[in-house]
């Protein structure tokens, strides 16, 4: 069986894994290198990533996930994650580099300007080709490699991205009631683990 | 109040990302960037901490415009401003410049004694304080996004903090046992709307985060908090009246992740100087107490 971690050093780690549980994984918090050795796939919240970097430091954290992710485990990078993980991130700050894409914090403004939106699908997610995206100080993606696939976006935007086994998105799908970002990272993270 | 309504479940949001966190009090630029440095995933404009506004009484209001401006141009993480309870204009000053949280907090003089602010119609989310279930559904009522139990601001000492968490919790788990027809009765003894007590009836929890405020000084106290059921911690006094606040901060940050975990309490708690020195709270009369403002 497939193990489910959900980094919980900070954020709405619980969402992610309340639903995680309901589609039927197990799932487990990861706060420690000993903690992450035990799971096959990782979702990386929403919360502050400057706090998440912080706490990442004690046992070499982010380094530790960071090979992993590169070794092939299937990960969810919610907002703050998608952040932790960029290649490139404005205003500079340190980060995993491992998903192919520029991302400026904040980029749509302060919490005033945060918003529930309706996002525009491709066909990988199935129909409708609509989802309800909550936009919370989000950060804003404004290149994207030829790597990366575009599932989603808002406006102009892409918010929901695919690059081989890593999924992110710049809003909040645990926030929401639609299940199928949640289910399309638990197929990557079985088939990972097959 | 509708807990569904797009706009208040993003006021919401943001408290859900700020779980699992340390929110600092400061006062100017400098301090707040030791705050985002140590960790923290907010910081908190005041005029002054709480223990200096105990010593130095006089009125305490909302913090100058400048310093607030210059904070959220220092920081990346959100920038929450306290104003006077009762202080619409406060409020609508700090809407107005885009903080990203409001605490309408009783560590300020209150502007009004009867009323709270109504913040249903603001688009900023606020974050209230109380003592017990029912002051925290007063406030969601009003629209508060997030709840934190006051505990004794400015003291040092957790007692009351510790005696608001229980009481919140002990008032959570007392609805999840009452029959459908009990709790109209208990929702008149809370002085809370019925709505929302049977929402926390049927859920066994707030409809918001609930973060603990109010005396914690060290690690410790902030671990205790989190196994009282606190999901944040603000801390005001704490930090920057002890001996090395970058260091102390940062211990704070580690124990709110790691509360479950002794070894990693002993390894943070470790060489952080002294807390600050603090006050035993039973010793102050009712009128000295700020957890007494507000209802």
């Amino acid at each position: 069986m497939t193990e489910f971690g959900v980094l919980a050093l900070q954020g709405d780690w619980a969402a992610h894994g309340a639903i995680l549980r309901e589609l039927g994984a197990s799932t487990h918090p990861v706060r420690t290198a000993a903690d992450l050795v035990r799971v096959d796939a990782l979702v990386i919240p929403g919360g502050e990533s400057s706090a998440m970097l912080r706490l990442m430091e004690p046992e070499n954290l982010a380094r530790r996930i960071r090979d992993r992710i590169v070794a092939g485990m299937a990960v969810l990078a919610t907002c703050a994650g998608v952040i932790l993980l960029a290649e490139n991130i404005r205003p500079p700050q340190q980060g995993l580099a491992v998903l192919n894409v520029d991302v400026v914090r904040n980029a749509y403004g302060r919490q005033l300007h945060s918003t529930v939106a309706e996002i525009v699908l491709t066909k990988e997610l199935g129909k409708p080709l609509r989802m309800e995206g909550v936009f919370i100080r989000a950060p804003r993606i404004v290149r994207v490699s030829s790597k990366v696939t575009v599932l989603g976006r808002w406006r102009d935007d892409p918010v929901l991205i695919r690059q081989g086994h890593i999924l992110g998105a710049t809003f909040h799908p645990e926030l929401s009631a639609d299940r199928r970002i949640h289910e399309m990272f638990m197929k990557a993270g079985e088939a990972g683990n097959g | 109040m509708d807990l569904l309504d797009s706009q208040f479940r993003v006021k919401v949001g943001l408290a859900e990302m700020l779980k699992g966190g340390v929110i600092m009090d400061v006062t100017n630029a400098d301090q707040a960037k030791i705050a985002e440095d140590a960790g923290s995933v907010a910081v908190m404009a005041l005029e002054r901490v709480p223990a200096d506004i105990r010593v130095q009484g006089g009125v305490a209001r909302m913090s100058a415009i400048e310093k607030i401006q210059e904070i959220q141009e220092t920081v990346s993480i959100p920038v929450m401003a306290k104003v006077r309870i009762g202080h619409i204009a406060e409020a609508q000053i700090l809407q107005a410049l885009e903080v990203d949280f409001i605490d309408e907090s009783e560590v300020l003089t209150p502007a009004d004694e009867e009323n709270h602010i109504f913040k249903q119609p603001f688009t900023v989310p606020f974050v209230c304080g109380c003592r017990n279930l029912g002051e925290a559904l007063r406030r969601i009522g009003e629209g508060a996004a997030l709840i934190r139990t006051k505990g004794e601001a400015g003291s040092g000492d957790i007692v009351e903090g510790v005696r608001h968490l229980r009481a919140v919790q002990r008032g959570i788990r007392t609805l999840t046992i009452l029959e459908d027809d009990e709790l109209m009765t208990e929702a008149k003894e809370l002085q809370a709307p019925f709505e929302l007590v049977r929402w926390v009836a049927e859920n066994g929890r707030l409809p918001v985060p609930n973060f603990a405020a109010g005396g914690i000084a060290t690690p410790a106290d902030a671990a205790l908090c989190m196994m009282l059921g606190a999901e944040s911690v603000f801390v005001g006094s704490g930090i920057f009246k002890s001996d090395d606040p970058e260091k102390r901060g940062r211990a704070i940050v580690q124990a709110v992740t790691h509360w479950q975990d002794p070894s990693r309490l002993v390894e943070v708690s470790r060489g952080l100087g002294e807390a600050m020195s603090g006050i035993d709270s039973g010793k102050l009369t009712p009128e000295e107490m700020l957890s007494r403002r507000g209802w």
